[in-house]
């Protein structure tokens, strides 16, 4: 064993450690063990050990494999043994030790779920095989070409994803395909074979033909790029508008999460405007959102006396244009005094003013009018010839028509006088006004703009609830849209539906999640800071100019080809 | 009275005087350059005409108007643009972006416009997008038009920001050490390019230059500042010769740089 490097290994094996230990203690583990994401074979408690093990694994195998393919292979096996024996310590003190006093999440549950069900040695030594293993194969991944890696890694947690997803699927499949691939809870083996096969086959071809794919598609003419795209656009919408018909009664949940999902992308449309293009770091977001909400309940519900004297109670679309004139002028009022912020600065004072609206819905002194601790109920729903909005299913349709709305606003505004004007202040805000550009106007257009979408958001949210209370409009709002910004990419609109996707869809399909939200938010932000801090889908600017410098290059290389004959 | 006329301009900073009771007129189609030693006070002269410091005592009149309480967007929009020093471009735009930055006063557009999709609205982009590509195929960078400004080599960069600068028509261009970090064949190309202005366009170029082969090479007219204020104006010829430039800012070893040089 020269040249082994043993230091590299155990330390990852003792990161690993603490990584398994840590959401083991904080009862990630035990919490997602009830959710099965392969029937009888992996919980997602089980799933998430696993990743540590493969992440540290890898790791410590890519050290140790450039001495010696072989030694990659035993790194991640020392590595897997390195937790495992720690997770099996863990398990073994609970009950001894009392560790349940200082640590209220080790429990015997943890220790069960630990060691498989087992007890004493034979529990340990199936610890350590599945660790073992894990790390063996982290060490086998990282032998394998990356043309194999890619497509299986793809594959898998494809399959896995489906898995975890179940309460979605099973429901949205027809009972006959959903019982093949679907139990109770999680996959069936054997759907979860076919799926990664299938998979598997899919990510393959895309490695193999993708790239071919995807340039004979630009080498297109661009008037038929343009019928392509969008006649992708157009059946993109037919499946949206048929899919709540198509679900029936199913479909109610669903609705629920898309609508929230949906709520959360018009405002993160609104937001990345602000701070996407405009580059102002706005954290009272939410404030807008509660003025359209707030809006819309106070003009419409039938409580209030003491609004009700002088106006009587309006019905949705007489209250939404008020309801966004409303943030509009609010996005405004912001504006003015923060214009001359920068920064940080900035950051504080909209903080401050998404407080201070939020202490103004909950004050008593506004009781009569605003609704107090207790919020409001009664508020209108949208209706449209006589039909009227009840399920989340008619709710689907208004948010996305306001989806629709937020990404033509953006589209258009993204390279007009306007959105280079926006950019150019985030850039460099000194040169922008040397330029001509009046910041003033651009900054309050800006602010308006994205206050609107916000109060458009907050208007159908609060007739979607029905009733509204000032706890829905806290500052962990704004966090979380701003965060969705971050993650799916700054100023990428498609960046904006992937974040809200996974930052807001995820947590609500997998109820284990939300006590864990804000940990796994973090944890998410920093990984995304450090490994891709250009986001999921980040703005296709970079994309372009990659192609335009690939086709010019590939221009010059034909050319000097054709000079040296 | 000249196009631009610095009329006993003072501006402290504090106790430090940092631009002390200067006048200077630069007149029409000419190349005026100001020169001085680090601190001297030129680039506080050039953020007090663009209006990002306001004077404390005397007037700045351009083309006739007094301009020195105006904001700095409405002075660029009257016809004064400028380069930096250390270059600020946009830098994650487009080349194209950062000329059609330049353009803004120049275009009308605002919300409405291009969320209708106005055909006057599409219209003008187009023509502005033309009308930037003629800019940058003036200063060579027409092939790079979609790159990332910020992965444009240096020199590249100086020119684009001298494009973005042209995009706003200016009357007088105010070009802050132009040459900075340029090896003798840019900075000749540079030398050939603001004459260019000059001559085809009719632009009033005031620079600020530290390379003396370029200000004697170049200049119709140079300003001479010395710890905020100036010691001397004249022709190169002049300048050269006049003993006071010689002995409070050229200095022994500069002087026989610039017996070199002529």
């Amino acid at each position: 064993m020269r040249g082994f490097p043993w230091r590299e290994t155990i330390r990852a094996g003792l990161l690993g450690s603490a990584v398994a230990l840590h959401v083991s203690l904080v009862g990630m583990v035990e919490a997602f063990s009830r959710r099965e994401i392969v029937k009888d074979v992996v919980t997602l408690g089980q799933l998430l050990l696993l990743l540590v093990v493969l992440g540290a694994g890898y790791w410590a195998a890519g050290k140790a494999a450039k001495r010696n393919k072989v030694y990659g292979i035993f790194a991640g096996l020392l590595v897997g043994l390195i937790i495992g024996l720690v997770l099996a310590a863990l398990a073994l003190s609970i009950k001894p030790l009392h560790l349940r006093q200082v640590f209220a999440n080790a429990s015997r549950g943890l220790a069960r779920v630990l060691l498989f069900n087992k007890k004493g040695l034979a529990g340990v030594i199936k610890l350590l095989i599945v660790m073992g293993g894990g790390g063996v194969v982290a060490g086998l991944l990282e032998l394998l070409p990356s043309k194999v890696r890619r497509p299986l890694l793809y594959a898998l947690t494809a399959t896995l994803t489906l898995g975890l997803l179940r309460d979605i699927f099973a429901v949205i499949l027809p009972r006959s395909i959903s019982r093949f691939f679907y139990t109770s809870s999680g996959l069936t083996v054997k759907g979860a074979v076919v799926l990664t096969l299938v998979w598997a086959a899919y990510f393959t071809a895309s490695e193999l033909w993708g790239q071919r794919v995807r340039s004979s598609l630009q080498a297109l003419p661009p008037t038929q790029q343009k019928t392509l795209r969008w006649g992708s656009y157009l059946l993109a919408l037919i499946i949206l508008l048929g899919l709540p018909p198509l679900l029936g009664e199913r479909g109610g949940y669903v609705f629920e999460v898309l609508d929230i999902v949906g709520i959360y992308i018009v405002m993160g449309l609104g937001l990345n405007i602000v701070v996407g293009f405009a580059g102002l770091l706005d954290l009272g977001y939410v404030a807008f959102f509660a003025i359209g909400a707030y809006t819309m309940a106070v003009l419409t519900t039938p409580e209030l006396p003491a609004v009700r004297q002088y106006i009587p109670p309006m019905d949705f679309w007489e209250a939404l244009p008020i309801a966004l004139f409303a943030s509009l002028l609010a996005g405004i009022i912001l504006g003015v005094p923060v214009l001359k912020t920068r920064g940080d600065y900035l950051a504080i004072i909209t903080l401050g003013f998404g407080e201070i609206i939020r202490l103004l819905v909950i004050s008593d002194a506004l009781k009569p009018i605003l609704g107090g601790a207790q919020g409001i109920t009664g508020v209108a729903r949208p209706h449209l010839f006589g039909w009227t909005a009840k399920d989340p299913q008619d709710f689907f349709y208004f948010i996305l028509a306001a989806i629709v709305i937020g990404f033509f606003i953006s589209v258009r505004l993204k390279d007009s006088r306007l959105g280079r004007a926006w950019k150019a202040i985030r850039e460099d805000e000194d040169v922008a006004i040397a330029m001509g550009i009046d910041h003033v106007a651009t900054k309050l257009t800006a602010f308006a703009t994205g206050a609107t979408l916000a109060g458009l958001s907050g208007a159908i949210f609060s007739s979607k609830l029905f009733s509204i209370a000032p706890h829905s409009f806290n500052i962990l709002i704004s966090i979380y849209v701003l965060s969705l910004l971050i993650v799916g990419g700054i100023g990428s609109l498609p960046g904006v539906v992937v974040g809200a996707f996974a930052l807001v869809g995820l947590p609500e399909l997998l109820r284990e999640f939300a006590e864990y939200r804000m940990l796994v938010y973090g944890a998410a932000l920093v990984v995304m800071m450090i490994y891709r801090p250009e986001g999921l889908w980040p703005e296709t600017l970079h994309v372009a100019e990659y192609k335009h410098r690939e086709s010019t290059s590939s221009q010059a290389t034909t050319a000097s080809v054709g000079a040296g004959k | 009275m000249g196009i631009l006329d610095i009329v006993h301009v003072t501006k402290r900073f504090g106790g430090l005087i940092a631009v002390n009771d200067v006048t200077i007129t630069v007149e029409p189609r000419t190349i005026h350059s100001i020169i001085g030693p680090n601190g001297a006070g030129k680039t506080t002269l050039f953020n007090c005409i663009t209006g990002f410091y306001r004077a404390d005592e005397g007037q700045i009149i351009f083309d006739g108007e007094p301009i020195q309480y105006l904001p700095p967007d409405e002075i660029a929009r009257m016809g004064i643009a400028r380069t930096y020093q250390n270059i600020r471009l946009f830098s994650n735009l487009t080349v194209l972006e950062n000329v059609l930055v330049g353009m803004h006063s120049h275009l009308h557009s605002w919300f409405i416009e291009p969320i209708l999709g106005l055909p006057s609205y599409k219209r003008e982009e187009a023509e502005a997008r033309e009308e930037a590509m003629r800019l940058l195929q003036f200063v060579e960078l027409e092939d790079k038009a979609f790159f990332l400004s910020k992965n444009l080599p240096y020199g590249e960069q100086r020119r684009l920001e001298i494009a973005r600068a042209l995009a706003l028509k200016p009357k007088v261009l105010l070009l802050d050490e132009p040459t900075a970090g340029m090896n003798p064949r840019e900075t000749e190309e540079t030398m050939a390019l603001i004459r260019r202005l000059r001559d085809e366009r009719g632009i009033t170029i005031v620079l600020i230059e530290h390379d003396m082969k370029v200000v004697m090479n170049i200049s119709d007219i140079i300003s001479v500042l010395d710890y905020g204020q100036k010691i001397a104006e004249g022709t190169p010829l002049e300048i050269r010769t006049n003993p006071r430039v010689i002995e409070a800012y050229l200095g022994r070893g500069a002087a026989m740089g610039l017996s070199e040089a002529a």
